[in-house]
């Protein structure tokens, strides 16, 4: 892992960029499982 | 393994564009496109998120196969004009985050088709990223000419996973679409690989040109075209297709066996040319005729996919053919 206080211009914006593409990414994977989870959920009831 | 060496230091600060390349994007549309044929085809109804999140799963799995593909092609990617600038060997991700992308994102794509559809389509999307991974691109790639015969087992099974995350099962009429995908593949790939065969030559890839010879592969190419067109019409015979899409096949399916007989015709992949009066040397003898018949494979498949989806999303009837 490299230094943050050493890092560069082009280090600090490349690492920025692949953190917010893993924040998003981890996001819509929680917002895809309880978006599952509901419609998983609706379904069971309408059918009891 | 070859391949522990071969990554060569990151150079320059990796983007969130150079892991999203390891997924082979390209690839990943055409898989999503065939598995998306296979969910409507199934049809079955199917809430459209858990749809979406079907075809997610499959997009992301057929990705993360690209990264594991990647990872330990790298030091054959390195030597060939067409992959040296992937984010491996040109040093722009490194090999162990491509293997980490690889597994994280096999892992999570399984998971989620598993818990929001069915184990079953689940099951089938592990079985193709391991097809893939371990006996496409760590056994055969290297060790036998029938690679891409074989190996193409994985590219043919989305519009497999596509029909039974809709409906638990894979009838015959998925199995025919696997087929066509699967009988498609080498005609397609050794007609590429007939102009490129120097490059696989380099890397010790041994593809069909490489090992058996040009005229061979044309030859092979025109026997798969024989097999593959017929295959491409039973969908009107088995209630999968309709009016338009016997059409389509049946129209595409004699330009792809015309092109497939002018490839068989040509010189394609022998040695390149003398040097010509105007100093330069010739193209590749018959490289045209390759190049056709690998862009209209492309376009062949896309079609009669197309014609498929477009007839069950309309609830076009099918032929009472054989009825």
């Amino acid at each position: 892992m490299s230094d943050p206080n050493s890092e560069g211009e082009a280090d600090w914006k490349a690492r920025r960029g692949r953190n917010i593409a893993l924040a998003l990414g981890l996001i819509l994977f929680v917002i895809l499982v309880f978006v599952v989870t509901i419609v998983k959920l609706s379904g069971n009831v309408a059918t009891h | 393994m070859a391949m522990a060496t071969a990554h060569p230091e990151t150079r320059a600060p990796a983007r969130w564009q150079d892991y999203f390349q390891l997924l082979k994007p390209r690839v990943m549309s055409l898989v999503v496109f065939t598995a998306l044929t296979g969910l409507i085809c199934a049809d079955r109804p199917i809430n459209p998120i858990l749809a979406g999140v079907a075809i997610l799963c499959i997009a992301v799995g057929a990705g993360a196969s690209g990264a594991l593909n990647m990872w330990y092609d790298a030091d054959i990617d390195a030597k060939m004009r067409r992959t040296r600038g992937r984010p491996v060997p040109s040093g722009k991700v490194q090999g162990a985050d491509a293997l980490a992308l690889g597994i994280t994102l096999s892992l999570f794509s399984v998971m989620l088709m598993g818990m929001a559809l069915n184990w079953f389509a689940a099951g089938l999307l592990a079985f193709t990223i391991a097809f893939y991974a371990v006996v496409y691109t760590m056994w055969l790639k290297r060790s036998t000419a029938q690679n891409i015969v074989i190996g193409g087992l994985a590219g043919a099974l989305p519009p497999v996973i596509g029909w039974a995350a809709a409906s638990g099962s894979a009838p015959l009429n998925a199995w025919l679409l696997c087929a066509i995908i699967f009988f498609w593949t080498p005609p397609h790939f050794w007609a590429l690989s007939l102009y490129t065969s120097e490059d696989y030559a380099k890397a010790g890839v041994p593809m069909m040109p490489v090992v058996a010879g040009a005229a061979s592969t044309r030859r092979q190419i025109l026997i798969y075209a024989l097999l593959v067109v017929p295959l491409c019409l039973a969908p009107a015979i088995t209630g999968l297709g309709g009016a338009a899409y016997l059409g389509v096949a049946a129209a595409g399916g004699l330009v792809f066996l015309l092109l497939a007989w002018r490839l068989f015709r040509s010189r394609a992949g022998e040695a390149v040319g003398e040097r010509n009066t105007d100093g330069l040397y010739d193209v590749r003898a018959g490289a045209k005729d390759a190049r056709n018949l690998f862009a209209f494979s492309i376009l062949y498949l896309a079609l009669i996919f197309a014609t498929l989806l477009a007839e069950h999303l309309m609830g076009a009837a099918p032929l009472e053919l054989f009825r």
